[in-house]
């Protein structure tokens, strides 16, 4: 009897999924697609728990309890700035799952044939993204240092690495009673995993968080092939083919391809940028920024990976408020790839409370910045550089850019002159209407809103 | 058809489904949405319940099926909580209806 329930259970939990990503179109709809989502998994799980083939309980009930243990601390006590790791902790625990599922299937049927192939994909993609995640939540955390990290020869290390573990796992798919190899297989697929982290920086994590999203779903969708499981298949493919069109959005938002991303190594390339002489910059107090901040009608707000650094998102909201009540339109730029994940810095806004429909989309403002009085760069830096535009041989010539430089007046909150992540000057500091506000974010915008109170309470 | 040109039918079906599905998130979610993707994932829980929970099990794959449950139950568990304690966070300005 209840073999005939299962498959529903199934079907029902995979319809579930994809009206949970449905949902997430809005966020008006998006927490009922958690709730849709969370009764889908419910379905699947339960539905597996009742197959016949499942007799033993108690290790899996003494897993579950220790993972909610793990799971409900992370998801309480973390903060919102985290997220980035917290996401490259994920794919690494999801994709150890389906690889580790894949080498017990290995040892128990040695299959063969297709579900060879399958087997050997989803352990190969579930061991090397476990150790890349790894990597870069080591990264993310600052435990490693974020620098990409490059020597000669590194790509033909890197594809000499792959290429093997390639070949191994087709000789295991044509030969699967070569057990030997097996381990083989997966010590090459751990290592190139490290290996392809190795010279990512920072800048380029929104990107490989979001590949490393898309292989550690395609290696769940193996898993389904390996043990004939639809549900695995249609979720596995749902969270591959996010993180692909995520990556491919991020790519995009950067005018770079795939393979400039995992094997250009930004960063260092550019170290042979031009030495730049020392120009003059304007700088100015925070009273200075308060005063003209105060006559401004329209601001733009362009938070960077500064921000979040800095944690100024609150102050920055304190000062959206005064601002706001004195009549004068403030609106946040989100560049696509600011930040250290897709959707970083619209997270930590909403975090402090700025309403969702102030938050916008590159597109969307460009082309009211000749009519935006203020343009306020907190912590952002390439992503605002005219020479992505106007300099052809910049190493970020193409990227599309948030165009401040055509605001009236531009304000940057930086610590220093130092150049931003990528190694380029950014000619944007040295305009005529620019002026530089030095110091620590958070505290800046504090002692603007401070002023911003003063000049209220005097006039 | 065999059940292995079904699987791939299936897999073609649902990764255009997911295509179209993910262009319409507004970047806005993004970050929830890589979130709740982690969440789904998490559904490699089945395959380790039942590779754990089998009859014949070998220590051996008792072992590296008790560690995917884990795994998966802190993405399971984690991945939902976080991308619900997000969404909360995003608000319309006071006062304005939707």
């Amino acid at each position: 009897m209840i073999e005939t329930v299962f498959p529903i259970l199934y079907i029902l939990a995979a319809a579930g999924f994809i009206l949970a990503i449905k949902w997430m179109n809005s966020p008006a709809t998006a927490r009922r697609g958690v709730v849709v989502g969370e009764l889908g998994m419910l379905l699947a799980v339960v539905g597996t728990l009742l197959r016949y083939e499942v007799v033993h309980y108690e290790w899996i009930l003494i897993a579950f309890f220790i993972g909610s243990a793990i799971g409900v601390p992370i998801a309480y006590i973390m903060p919102m700035t985290a997220v980035p790791q917290r996401t490259a902790f994920s794919h690494a625990c999801g994709a150890l799952a389906a690889a580790l599922i894949g080498t017990a299937e290995y040892y128990r049927h040695t299959p063969h044939g297709f579900v060879m192939a399958a087997l050997a994909l989803e352990t190969l993609l579930g061991f090397l993204t476990c150790t890349a995640s790894l990597m870069a939540f080591g990264k993310l955390q600052e435990i490693l240092p974020g620098r990409p990290f490059t020597y000669p020869g590194q790509n033909f290390v890197n594809l000499g690495v792959f290429g093997l573990a390639v070949a191994i796992g087709t000789t295991l798919v044509f030969s699967p009673e070569k057990t030997w190899l097996f381990p083989i297989f997966i010590v090459l697929s751990l290592v190139f995993g490290v290996l392809l982290i190795v010279p990512i920086g920072g800048a380029d994590m929104p990107t490989v968080i979001a590949l490393l999203n898309s292989y550690a779903g395609l290696s769940a969708s193996a898993m389904g092939f390996a043990l004939d499981n639809k549900l695995l298949i249609v979720a596995g493919a749902l969270d591959g083919s996010s993180g692909f069109i995520l990556s491919v959005i991020m790519c995009r938002a950067m005018n770079r391809s795939f393979t400039n991303v995992l094997f250009g190594a930004f960063g260092t390339i550019h170290s042979s940028v031009k030495e730049t002489t020392e120009r003059p910059v304007r700088s100015a107090s925070a009273e200075e920024a308060a005063e003209i901040l105060d006559a401004a009608r329209s601001v733009v707000i362009i938070p960077g990976y500064g921000m979040a650094v800095a944690q100024a998102q609150h102050k920055l909201r304190e000062m959206y408020d005064v601002l706001t009540r004195r009549g004068v339109d403030v609106r946040f730029a989100i560049h696509p790839v600011a930040g250290r994940m897709p959707g970083h810095m619209n997270v930590l806004l909403a975090e402090a409370d700025v309403p969702y429909d102030r938050l916008v989309e590159m597109d969307e403002i460009n082309g009211d910045f000749p009519r935006t009085d203020v343009a306020l760069v907190i912590g952002a830096n390439d992503v605002v550089n005219p020479a992505a535009q106007t300099d052809k041989t910049s190493p970020i010539a193409g990227m599309p850019i948030l165009r401040a430089h055509e605001a009236q007046t531009v304000m940057v909150i930086k610590r220093g002159m130092s150049p931003g992540f990528a190694g380029i000057s950014n000619d944007l500091y040295y305009m005529e209407k620019t002026l530089m506000l030095f110091g620590d974010a958070k505290s800046f915008v504090a002692s603007i809103v401070k002023e911003l109170g003063a000049t209220a309470a005097a006039g | 058809m065999n059940k292995y040109e079904i699987a791939v039918w299936v897999f073609m079906l649902a990764a255009f489904l997911g295509f179209e599905l993910i262009r319409r998130v507004s970047p806005l979610l993004h970050t929830p949405l890589m979130s709740l993707t982690n969440a789904i994932s998490a559904i490699a829980v089945v395959g380790a319940i039942l590779i754990t929970g089998a009859k014949d099990a070998s220590p051996l794959s008792k072992v590296l099926g008790f560690i995917a449950v884990v795994a998966s139950t802190v993405n399971l568990v984690s991945g939902y909580l976080i991308t619900d304690r997000m969404l909360k966070m995003f608000k319309k300005r006071a006062g304005e209806k939707k």
